[in-house]
């Protein structure tokens, strides 16, 4: 009873982070929260497979990129829609450059191998660890790391060419950039 | 592939550091910190929304015999 409500909780703690993992993956907002859906209806009845003490949080995106990668994938018929349904979602941004400066880097993003977009995202944005991201993707911390540095080398490679206008090193980015908070601070 | 990984003369300029050892740009930390940055903020977008509804009620009713997952 009482694991049971914790693994509740951990899981509804982990949704806005799954959510994001997810659209990254999938590039639609609503097959996102199908596979965020599925992904914690199946990690419930699989929760005799989670070790306590281990962080539930890893075998949550674990659970979602394997069913992504089993299911989602083979089915996907459409092209990623990353500008389209996911922009129009999006109204709550109070800046027009930032909102501009996303769709770009979407967009970059989405020129990367998966391989190596995951392996940004779970270390750049998701919060992990080389090593949890090493679990969660099934492969060597060596591996995540190179993955991690080509997404990165590829990215500044692209961002620099197609955005003639500069990808902007001002003050306030710099200070959201060198400040530790996981959100950027938008106040 | 290999292509990929070649910096441009532009970015190897703009470094004006020595590719590593497969091609792949090494990149100064104003570089890291900005693609950083934009990471979170994409992420933080979406994390930003908390927990829509559909998943609050989802989980309330985990404990239910008859719920399968709408």
């Amino acid at each position: 009873m009482g694991l049971r409500n914790n693994v509740r909780e951990a899981m509804l703690e982990a949704v806005p982070s799954l959510r994001a993992f997810a659209i990254s993956l999938c590039g639609n907002v609503d097959r996102a929260d199908d596979l965020v859906q599925e992904a914690l209806l199946r990690a419930w009845a699989n929760m005799g497979s989670f070790q306590p003490g281990t962080n539930m949080s890893a075998w949550l995106f674990t659970i979602l990129r394997n069913l992504f990668r089993s299911e989602y994938r083979k089915r996907r018929r459409e092209v990623e829609d990353i500008d389209g349904s996911y922009a129009e979602s999006l109204t709550s941004l109070p800046e027009q450059n930032s909102r501009l400066e996303i769709v770009e880097f979407r967009n970059a993003l989405k020129l990367l191998p998966s391989e190596q977009r995951e392996s940004l995202i779970l270390v750049g944005a998701s919060g992990f660890s080389y090593e949890e991201a090493a679990q969660i993707c099934g492969c060597a911390v060596g591996t995540i790391k190179s993955r991690v540095n080509r997404a990165r080398s590829r990215l500044a490679e692209i961002l620099s060419i197609d955005s003639a206008s500069d990808f902007g090193p001002d003050r306030e980015t710099r200070a959201v950039a060198n400040s530790d908070v996981v959100r950027p601070n938008r106040s | 592939m290999n292509r990929e990984n070649k910096p441009s003369p532009r970015i190897r300029a703009m470094h004006a550091q020595k590719p590593e050892k497969n091609h792949v740009v090494k990149l100064g930390p104003d570089i890291k910190a900005k693609i950083g940055m934009q990471l979170r903020l994409m992420y933080g977008e979406v994390v930003d929304q908390g927990v829509p509804d559909r998943f609050v009620e989802m989980l309330k009713r985990l404990d239910d015999p008859n719920y399968e997952g709408k």
